[in-house]
């Protein structure tokens, strides 16, 4: 067991747990979404703490210096750019759906939209 | 190795979509959707020749996507299981858009419908990526376009129901691929690799010195909890009925016979090509995944029985019939894979109809979908009645159809596998058969039933057009296809399977 | 009473706990604002009466046990139903955070050397990634040329994302020019919540959505070579244009930006990164001679493609970031 030299991979991990509870459990949708793009700031960290290699540099040539024992794992960090960007893609998306939901129900509260939309069908 | 021409149709299949979609994108509406419609039959043609190659004794193969090789570089390959799904994949992808054609038209604001075109190409491109893919980050990356797509997908009719179900889908998605991403990343930690054959071999040997027994399997476990979410498995089908049924019917007929079994095929790889069949049997994740999927069967139908809209029925219908998909799974054996990749393609072909022929049966009665309403609506739109009779009786397994077939299979793999799984694999399969026959009886028998006197329907803005008929008049043919020439499907499904890992 | 119950309400203690266990406030003071209501109204002889249509024929017992089911129903009962909820999501959260925990707990240690991470794949990236593709930045030489496919899919997600919100926000015009009822809306809209004319904003902006815009593009421009790279670069470029609409308002940004622009510049940069990428894919599975080079490592013309797709790429992302602002401030560019 690993439990103190991996602190970095844990606390990674509690983040990610708070944020997949409120992401699943939350009635409030900007709850949600603040949740979703914690959940996902919690894997980026646990991926740039598994890139690192004590003692090593950032992954950019240097001088001429192409030793293995120089740099970091660069795979990480790769990983890391296209989580972000689709991250970011799916959080625009959720934010537009949010937008609309609450100018058609004025509320945020998933519950009650989901209530209100019954309503709405059973008149209709 | 040098490759012959034919090798590179995976290649072209997955980036001729994804770039007509750029180009989709600043087009007007009408050629926007013929250049849609051309391609996706070009790919369609594509997969054709590809199969046709792997049935004449080609051998499966791997394609570099770039210059690097195996463990450096991204990879595609294919081989016979691969060419079929792309093909059946690429098939129902046509079809339903040529049979929502018109209702794409009615239900899709103007400005909005060349966007409409560029995702559903863009989805096809995914699909085509996960059905060819080697390496398991790719995999992600079009995973959250297919969730994105079919997101965009259900909004593009605007009405506050599609609304509220796209936030519960994307809400159930993004858990699942968060799931799945989190178990690619521990993945990534324990082997260092991303590509699926390196992969098995490191997992082969983690397995096999035992360190790391229990990260592994947890990271089985988040993958196909992830992976299930997504596609709809039982406790998680939450989000299906209401993005099923208020949505325009080509993105229904895409989102429930596509996307969902794009997910299942790509955990159907992972099993296979990642971890290797024994390890994943060592986990026990498979008594777990039959469980689930014997009471999605039961209770799919249970909740299908109590609606009285037509489009939520099949949409019900859809987590049981998911159910199947997971319960073949979880015999573990090969003839249960082999059952559920069947059941796979049967149902894709099968679902689609349903909801396009639903959309048609709908469309002649006043636009309601209420079984109430439907009486009698077979005979106002015959070919839609008769499309729906044949998707509803192959769902029921009657002989000669393709779910004849499929349940006929899940009955020898459950026979096969002995024990106690094979007890509840019949019992289920039974009960479940005869709720299904109950409630698509009873449909099939409202839309024959005289309507009710007092009742006028209005008379239909324009006809459904040949493109309608003619997309369900294939579709149905192929169900019956399906049905009498399952053999020899089987026969490529087992060869496909037997070189798959 | 009320006046402390209030109090009570406001400090901090009971806003931890409804923080902690998720709840949301407002819902929950109707609720108990019901469950009082609720009580007092059954404390006395019930007034539910008409909810039964057999009222003469029940015994008064009876009539006093439905009177304190329905009450029961009404308020204990979604109460309990609410507490069970948030006790089951807390329970929920830290059975999934303790699993996790255990697992990362048994990963090869942080920051080792000899980490399976730490394998031939980075090695082949560090020791012979600068000489392959030519990139400095062997970040950059990995997503954009070792593993370029992810990276393909990865900016057909942001196009994807565009195509999600354009048809979710974007407020379409009438063919003929004049303004439909929901421009107008939106119009009143914007014109209420975001600044016009600020002069203070107006004369920072002038110095610094330049230096904003040539720090994008030095950072697009140099991505193989320093840290940096489309995305990135894309981003600080659309925050430049966002920075110029917010002080300059949309009559300024609509002689250059419109949604023509938005398209022609996505369709272009997008076919132009899949077609030069499936050229490259194609001639490396054939083994074909490509007349791509690596070029002089260090040069801003080097390391093939790269730069190329640094632009396109960060044209897109520069596109879209300013698309998304515009779209959710007033649904049209």
């Amino acid at each position: 067991m690993n439990l103190f030299t991996n602190y970095v991979e844990i606390a990674s991990m509690v983040l990610f747990g708070i944020g997949f509870t409120t992401l699943l459990l939350h009635r409030n949708m900007i709850k949600k979404i603040i949740g979703f793009s914690m959940m996902d700031s919690a894997m980026f960290l646990f991926l740039a703490a598994k890139g690192y290699i004590t003692g090593r540099t950032a992954p950019i040539v240097e001088n001429g210096v192409q030793e293995m024992t120089a740099y970091i794992n660069p795979i990480p960090a790769g990983l890391v750019l296209t989580g972000i960007v689709v991250s970011v893609s799916v959080t625009a998306v959720m934010l537009a759906l949010t937008v609309r939901l609450y100018r058609r129900y004025h509320s945020l509260d998933i519950d009650k939209i989901t209530e209100l939309c019954r309503k709405e069908d059973e008149e209709a | 190795m040098i490759h012959q021409l034919w090798q590179s149709i995976p290649f072209a299949c997955i980036l001729l979509p994804l770039v007509s979609a750029a180009v989709c994108s600043v087009l007007k509406p009408a050629a926007a959707r013929r250049f849609c419609l051309s391609i996706i039959t070009v790919v369609t043609g594509l997969s054709v020749y590809l199969t046709a190659q792997f049935a004449l004794g080609a051998e499966s193969y791997t394609y570099m996507m770039g210059h690097y090789s195996a463990p450096w570089g991204n990879e595609i390959r294919a081989g016979m299981l691969e060419a079929v799904t792309a093909l059946f994949f690429s098939v129902v992808m046509a079809l339903s858009m040529l049979g929502g054609l018109k209702k794409i038209g009615e239900h899709i604001e103007e400005h909005q419908r060349s966007l409409y075109c560029v995702v559903l190409l863009l989805m096809t491109s995914a699909l085509m990526a996960q059905v060819f893919t080697n390496d398991i980050f790719t995999s992600y990356v079009f995973l959250e376009i297919m969730t994105l797509g079919a997101c965009a997908m259900i909004v593009s009719r605007k009405r506050g129901r599609t609304l509220l179900a796209a936030t519960r889908y994307m809400i159930m998605n993004l858990i699942g691929s968060g799931l799945f991403l989190l178990g690619i990343i521990l993945l990534y930690d324990l082997t260092g690799h991303l590509l699926m054959e390196n992969l098995q071999t490191s997992v082969a040997a983690i397995h096999a010195s035992g360190e790391y027994a229990l990260p592994l399997t947890v990271v089985i476990a988040l993958m196909t909890i992830g992976l299930g979410i997504k596609s709809a498995l039982f406790p998680f089908h939450t989000w299906v009925s209401d993005a099923y049924s208020f949505t325009t019917p080509t993105s229904s007929a895409v989102i429930s016979s596509l996307v969902c079994k794009g997910y299942i095929f790509l955990l159907l790889k992972i099993y296979y090509r990642v971890f290797g069949l024994d390890v994943v049997l060592s986990t026990g994740i498979f008594d777990i995944l039959l469980v689930f999927g014997v009471v999605g069967m039961i209770m799919g139908s249970l909740s299908a029985i109590r609606q009285n809209d037509i489009r939520r029925m099949i949409a019900f219908s859809s987590v049981a019939q998911i159910g199947y998909i997971y319960m073949g799974i979880g015999l573990g054996t090969a003839e249960g894979m082999m059952a559920a990749m069947f059941h796979v393609f049967s149902h894709a072909l099968c679902k689609a109809m349903l909801f396009l022929s639903a959309g048609g049966l709908a469309d002649a009665s006043g636009n309601s979908k209420k079984f109430r309403d439907l009486r009698g609506a077979g005979f106002r739109a015959p070919v839609a009645g008769v499309a729906f009779t044949i998707g509803a009786l192959s769902m029921v397994g009657f002989p000669f159809l393709g779910g004849f077939s499929s349940k006929l299979n899940f009955a020898l793999a459950g026979m096969s596998a002995g024990g106690t799984p094979s007890l509840l694999v019949i019992v289920a399969l039974t009960i479940s058969t005869a709720l299904n026959t109950l409630y698509f009886l009873r449909t099939v028998v409202t839309l024959y039933r005289k309507p009710a006197e007092d009742v006028s329907y209005p008379a239909e803005k324009g006809r459904r057009g040949f493109c309608f008929g003619l997309s369900l008049v294939i579709f149905s043919v192929l169900n019956i296809a399906m049905g009498l020439f399952s053999q020899p499907i089987i026969n490529a499904i087992t060869a496909g399977l037997a070189t798959f890992s | 009473m009320a006046k402390i119950r209030n109090d009570y309400e406001s400090s901090w203690w009971p806003r931890l706990i409804g923080w902690i266990s998720g709840g949301s406030d407002e819902l929950d003071r109707d609720l108990e604002k019901t469950l009082e209501e609720g009580e007092e109204a059954a404390a006395p002889e019930g007034d539910h009466h008409e909810d039964y249509h057999f009222t003469e024929r029940i015994s008064a017992a009876e009539k006093a046990t439905y009177d304190r089911l329905f009450a029961w129903s009404r308020n204990r009962g979604a109460k309990l139903v609410r507490w069970f909820y948030r006790i089951a999501s807390v329970l929920i959260c830290v059975s999934i955070i303790a699993l996790l925990v255990v697992t990362a707990a048994s990963l090869p240690p942080f920051g080792d050397p000899s980490n399976p991470a730490n394998n031939e794949v980075s090695q082949r990236y560090i020791e012979q990634g600068m000489q392959e593709t030519g990139a400095v930045n062997i970040v950059a030489g990995m997503i954009l040329d070792y593993r370029a496919f992810d990276t393909l899919g990865e900016s057909n997600v942001l196009f994807i994302a565009a195509c999600s919100v354009l048809i979710l926000l974007r407020v379409p015009g009438n063919k003929s020019g004049a303004p439909t009822p929901e421009q107008l809306e939106a119009e009143a809209d914007d014109r209420m919540y975001e600044p016009k004319n600020d002069m203070i904003l107006q004369h920072q902006a002038a110095l610094l959505v330049p230096l904003v815009l040539i720090y994008g593009i030095y950072v697009i421009m140099n991505g193989h070579i320093s840290p940096g790279g489309g995305f990135s670069g894309g981003a600080i470029m659309g925050a430049g244009l966002i920075l110029y609409l917010n002080a300059f308002g949309f009559k300024k940004t609509g002689r250059f930006f419109r949604y023509g622009t938005f398209k022609t510049i996505s369709c272009m940069a997008l076919s132009f990164y899949a077609l030069s990428k499936a050229y490259s894919f194609f001639t490396g599975a054939n083994h074909l001679p490509s007349i791509i080079t690596p070029g002089t490592p260090g040069m801003l013309f080097s390391a093939g493609l790269i730069p190329y797709l640094n632009i396109a790429v960060g044209l897109v992302v520069c596109c879209t970031m300013y698309a998304f602002y515009t779209l959710f401030r007033k649904g049209d560019m």
